[in-house]
């Protein structure tokens, strides 16, 4: 399971919808960021990972018969919205990883910081004037 | 080993705690007394803050900020660098409250002394209110909001000096305006001669005083100066040591160290769990540029929350959103409206909340999140809630369901902010003040070092930092964390006179 893996995009796009529109360059960057997230992490916990990953592309065929990377988004959207809400912790808790991991290879890309507006700079009130 | 040295004072950790530590103790050394600094984290040059969010939390945090509690509700902020967490934190300076010190109820610790010497280090490290016109749109906001909504609304002091208003200071100050131990204390021990040592990690300390130490090599590509040391394990001797490497580093350190440490070592976590909330205006306001975190609200001892103004980065922003998907990126979009306040829980000690080691030393954190913490949260939301309204806010982004509140929610909000959206694991709670784990107290069955930081049954090992706190101190913590360590280094002058005479 790789983060160029179906299952990866299929959650990603669904987390941040303007994820579709990466050109591959951008994709790459946004991969290469949750790769190194993912190296930095205990070996034990980049097994979970992966394996909660799989779980989810394999979960919805028993309710909606069709793995996750082949649901159409409305069906993803509302399969990942049902594991953020689960009673079991184990589910909330992996959904929010995978989606902790989406958003930081996403709004860590500075192109992503700037297309929503954001302008910190290291000048301050003199880099507004 | 490759190579064994003596000291007679050894410091771990240059934090809040160490720093004040190793200045307190420098004028020693004309004495000819050896003082070592022994920092995990490395030395960063003034042009090596760049305020890059991704990449400053890899190269300053211990897992970039997002060390994970054992069970994976919460993640715990701390630094690793020289100065410590003094290097991120937003330099507000408070000092402790008569009714938390009185509460702790420590044998020999006086308020009054405790504010006396926090107050030293106020003065010492430029602590004052911001003038008016430094104040930017989200802090205005927050006290035009509270004072509407019927809050008392404090300023906080800060540790600035020639601040520019990059709002950048939780990812190092790349003005070097913060006066962190990295900018004040550290430099005058080492100009007066205390030694310290960069990427030096302490594994273990042995009953005979002696610190197993690694010093790591400088990775290829990474930030920061390389070990004053040659890389390699070293053997460190030393007569008197005292331990700040913060609440998870020194609990940790002691826990794997093969000493008759008091049964309560590691007990007694807490970390005022933390939320951050938005809200979005109507047009564009001042929030990335200004010093982020002007103002407080202290409704600790009621109904145990504190607010504080906050702005943090597009990587943070958006995992402490609620939900995902094109609500949640449309409150991304209106960055440039949005106004933030930052959620903190007083939690307690709790039974079961500590830190462990696992079987190979490294730190873990057991944190369950009591009632009454939730209590906090929920209550501390809802009045977040009211200040973004009363500010003009048009909506509310908050763990609800839906996720947005509307204006028409303003008064309702008990009915729509409610303890079931605040399960763990649904929510990004994180945390940044980690207190607890050797706690002061009377002897070593009720805690593990005495009102002076030394660890009962070893009179030769100090502990000089947050994990002394016997509960949550309800505040922000680093003047306090200086004070006891300026008792610290008292102590360890008391016991280096005695050992003269």
């Amino acid at each position: 399971m790789t983060l160029s893996s179906p299952v990866f995009r299929a959650v990603a796009t669904c987390v941040v919808p303007e994820a579709s529109r990466l050109d591959a360059a951008q994709w790459d960057e946004m991969a290469a960021t949750v790769a190194r997230a993912i190296a930095a992490r205990p070996r034990a916990m980049q097994r979970q990972l992966a394996l909660f990953l799989i779980l989810l592309e394999w979960f919805p065929l028993v309710r909606y018969g069709r793995r996750l990377s082949r649901l159409d988004p409305a069906r993803r959207t509302k399969f990942l919205d049902r594991l953020q809400r689960s009673p079991l912790l184990l589910l909330r808790r992996g959904f929010w990883g995978v989606r902790t991991l989406v958003l930081m290879g996403y709004y860590g890309r500075p192109a992503a910081a700037a297309e929503i507006g954001y302008r910190a700079d290291a000048r301050g009130w003199e880099a507004r004037r | 080993m490759s190579a064994s040295r003596s000291y007679d004072i050894v410091i771990i950790g240059s934090g809040a705690g160490g720093g004040t530590v190793a200045q307190e103790l420098a004028p020693l050394v004309r004495d000819g007394v050896r003082i070592l600094v022994l920092e995990k984290g490395p030395r960063f040059a003034d042009q090596e803050f760049t305020g890059r969010e991704l990449e400053m939390a890899d190269a300053l945090y211990q897992d970039g900020g997002a060390f994970l509690t054992r069970d994976g509700t919460m993640t715990l902020a701390f630094a690793s660098a020289y100065g410590g967490s003094t290097v991120v934190y937003t330099g507000t300076s408070l000092t402790a409250p008569l009714r938390v010190i009185r509460a702790w109820g420590v044998p020999g610790l006086e308020h009054a002394d405790l504010t006396r010497r926090s107050a030293k280090y106020a003065e010492q490290n430029n602590v004052h209110a911001l003038d008016d016109p430094l104040i930017n749109d989200n802090n205005r906001l927050f006290v035009e909001g509270g004072r509407k909504a019927g809050y008392l609304v404090e300023q906080f002091p800060v540790n600035v000096q020639g601040c520019r208003g990059s709002s950048l200071c939780n990812l190092g100050c790349p003005n070097q305006a913060k006066q962190g131990t990295n900018r004040v204390q550290l430099p005058r021990a080492e100009r007066a001669g205390v030694e310290v040592v960069t990427r030096a990690e302490v594994l273990r300390i042995e009953p005979d005083r002696t610190l197993t130490v690694r010093v790591s090599q400088k990775a290829a590509g990474t930030k920061g100066a390389p070990s004053e040391w040659a890389p390699g394990d070293y053997a460190v001797r030393a007569r008197i040591v005292v331990a700040a490497a913060g609440a998870i580093g020194t609990s940790a350190l002691l826990l794997r160290s093969p000493l008759p440490a008091p049964r309560s070592l590691g007990h007694g976590f807490t970390c005022h769990p933390a939320l951050i909330l938005v809200a979005e205006h109507p047009r564009p306001i001042t929030n990335d540029v200004g010093h982020p975190k002007s103002y407080f609200v202290d409704h600790g001892a009621s109904e145990r929350f504190v607010l504080e103004t906050c702005m943090y980065f597009p990587f943070v922003t958006a995992k402490s959103l609620t939900g995902f998907g094109a609500t949640h990126s449309a409150i991304m979009h209106a960055f440039p409206r949005l106004q933030m306040i930052l959620i903190l829980a007083c939690d307690h000690v709790a039974s079961g909340n500590r830190i462990a080691v696992s079987r190979t030393g490294s730190p873990i954190v057991h944190y369950r999140f009591t009632p009454e913490t939730i209590d906090g949260l929920v209550r501390g939301t809802r009045a977040a809630a009211r200040i973004f309204f009363a500010a003009g806010a048009r909506r509310v982004h908050a763990p609800a369901d839906p996720p947005l509140l509307e204006t028409a929610d303003a008064d309702r909000l008990e009915e729509r902010v409610t303890a079931r959206h605040f399960r763990p694991g649904m929510l990004a709670v994180s945390a940044a003040h980690l207190m607890g784990g050797c706690g002061m107290g009377r002897t070593a069955a009720d805690s593990v070092t005495d009102a002076w930081g030394r660890v009962h049954g070893l009179p030769w090992l100090r502990v000089a930092d947050a994990s002394l706190f016997p509960d949550s101190l309800e505040i922000n913590p680093y003047l306090t964390i200086m004070g006891l360590a300026d008792r610290v280094a008292e102590g360890v002058r008391r016991d280096l006179a005695v050992v003269r005479d």
